[in-house]
């Protein structure tokens, strides 16, 4: 099993049943990934694009229609039980118990994955010292912060050593601050304990952060993948953001911008007119002259190197931190 | 033997949360020392009924409303899931190797430690009130035993129910729906020969039934101890079919996540 990988699936595919005469809605069609033991592979996709439904597969909680999937080497389908040996989960809600302190959260997870009483209580200890929980162990984790309750359902995934760990999007609703504090814990975790980390978000700075690979979702596909900068030095050159002035012509805009020799890709979102160029900083001053020429104001200009938002982008026509602004 | 450890490990989780909220307990205990000394008052008169066969009324109700707490109280037994699938602690415990029998047998221990402990209580206040059992302590013990079996037949019941639907609503909807019905369609409260024929030939068909005329036998002068073994045999095998259906109700779970 050394040289297989930690997590293969071939051609997921999910349905579920629309409800009251509501067609089927189709949550995965035919998604396969990859990711090699002790790498971290982040899912990305904006909200029902069929990252929930992959962990649930993979994690032996759900079965898939079709497609075929092995985790730490064992089908999920046929073998769950040496599945669920290998693997901690971290759903999206709390998997801590509010009525119990945290080191009895931790000891009953230990024990319900064969360790012995002791063993339990040891790596209880063990871990709440490594999350910097320690002062609240015996305190009911009901009274805890976000935070912290998020830092010990991530413990109580690790409690048994796990050979793979699901985290479905472990900092979602946590402020940045705490955000950043479990970034830097699972960072620091998954080079201590070797563990294969499957991730699903939807926070670009996520995925850069943590992941080796990024696989990005959409409509239950996978339409990209790589690590952080492959996506993005696929996209060749720089990112060219110009806002424009109120009751812009985004049409004229657009037909300015492409006379504009050496830019790509130019799409208008919103009042944001975007394009690429090999070398961006050269092109801002000729587009922001065309764009005045052709009547087009414009308010501020920017190039930047491209982030895996312009990767999304590309790949799916749409902006992500403008879907999630517009969900927040 | 993971089973037994997982089992032992989730029933104490449960009664953890019970010792650090005791007015569960307390609240529990409330409607059913009502209905002893309220319909105790009320229908005192029954016994005075020509063909009514259960000496003093109280005496007669007590059995009846150990049972009717047992019942009501194991209707409850599958709120803790739906607690624990609206987190994800439910979500946390399928994906582990955790015994999924354990999962279902550990409800219905800690349920059946609240049914000893309320009936203890309720039997206490049955005797300040005058009730004296002619059957004794090995009367009472059976009558305890049947009260527990009856809490496993309809805690698991309530297990399966709360793994199907996942709704606090559906549960407590369709456990009001049952156990009145089932609650009247016995000799919990009136001798069921008083009654329309039917009733009495439903009755014998009812669990509820059986955990009364068990427990209420168990505790008489002249014990018939033949139908004491045979109705608690009928228990034995309605909660071992209970549980067998309550951990096929982990599939349907799984089939609709």
């Amino acid at each position: 099993m050394q040289n297989s990988p930690a997590l293969d699936a071939h051609g997921l595919v999910k349905t579920y049943p629309g409800g009251r005469g509501r067609p089927p809605v189709t949550a995965l069609a035919g998604l396969s990934l990859t990711a090699r033991t002790g790498s971290v592979l982040a899912l990305l996709g904006p909200n029902g694009a069929g990252k929930s439904t992959t962990v649930k597969i993979l994690s032996t909680l759900s079965r898939a229609d079709a497609g075929t999937a092995t985790v730490a080497g064992h089908d999920v389908a046929h073998r769950p039980d040496q599945v669920r040996r290998a693997i901690g989960l971290v759903a999206q809600r709390s998997v801590v118990d509010p009525m119990d302190t945290g080191t009895e959260n931790l000891v009953l997870a230990g024990r319900l994955h064969g360790l012995s009483a002791g063993e339990a209580r040891t790596r209880a200890a063990e871990l709440l010292d490594v999350f910097g929980l320690a002062d609240a162990a015996h305190r009911r984790a009901g009274t805890w912060s976000g935070g912290m309750v998020r830092k010990l359902d991530v413990a109580v995934g690790l409690v048994h050593r796990p050979q793979v760990l699901f985290l479905d999007e472990p900092t979602t609703g946590l402020d940045p601050e705490a955000r950043a504090e479990l970034w830097a814990q699972i960072e620091r975790l998954v080079r201590l304990e070797q563990v294969t980390v499957l991730l699903t978000t939807h926070y670009l700075d996520e995925a850069d952060r943590l992941a080796d690979q990024v696989v990005i979702v959409d409509h239950g596909r996978v339409v990209a993948e790589g690590t952080p900068d492959e996506l993005k030095s696929a996209l060749a050159g720089d990112g060219l953001a110009v806002e424009l002035g109120l009751g812009h012509d985004a049409g004229r805009a657009v037909d300015a911008a492409r006379r504009v020799a050496g830019l790509a890709d130019v799409t208008v979102d919103g009042a944001t007119l975007r394009a690429r160029a090999a070398r961006g900083a050269a092109l801002l001053p000729p587009l922001i002259a065309a764009l005045e020429e052709a009547g087009v104001r414009v308010e501020a200009a920017s190039v930047a190197r491209p982030g895996l938002d312009d990767v999304y982008l590309r790949h799916t026509g749409r902006s992500m931190a403008a879907m999630a602004e517009r969900a927040a | 033997m993971s089973a037994v450890v997982h089992t032992a490990a989730l029933t104490a989780r449960q009664l953890r949360a019970f010792l650090r909220v005791p007015a569960f307990f307390a609240m529990n205990l409330v409607q059913p020392l009502i209905w002893l000394l309220l319909f105790g008052q009320l229908f005192r008169s029954v016994a005075q009924i020509p063909g009514f066969t259960g000496g003093d009324y109280l005496t007669f109700l007590t059995p009846g409303v150990v049972m009717m707490m047992a019942m009501f109280g194991a209707a409850w037994t599958g709120a803790g899931y739906i607690q624990d699938m609206e987190r994800g602690v439910m979500d946390r415990l399928l994906t582990s190797p955790t015994s999924r029998t354990a999962m279902i047998v550990s409800t219905l221990a800690y349920q059946s430690v609240l049914t000893v402990l309320q009936t203890a209580v309720l039997l206490v206040v049955a005797w300040t009130a005058g009730v004296r059992f002619d059957g004794g302590a090995v009367g009472v013990g059976v009558l305890v035993l049947a009260a527990v079996l009856l809490t496993v037949v309809f805690g698991a019941l309530s297990d399966a129910v709360a793994l199907v639907t996942r709704q606090h609503n559906a549960l407590i909807g369709i456990s009001q729906l049952l156990a009145f019905p089932v609650m009247f369609l016995s000799s919990a409260i009136m001798d069921v020969s008083l009654a329309p024929s039917w009733v009495g030939a439903v009755a014998r068909l009812n669990p509820f039934e059986w955990a009364v005329v068990a427990g209420r036998e168990a505790v008489s002068a002249s014990t018939d101890w033949g139908s004491v073994l045979v109705h608690l045999g009928l228990l034995a095998a309605a909660g071992a079919l209970g549980v067998v259906a309550a951990t096929a109700a982990f599939r349907v779970y799984r089939r609709s996540a």
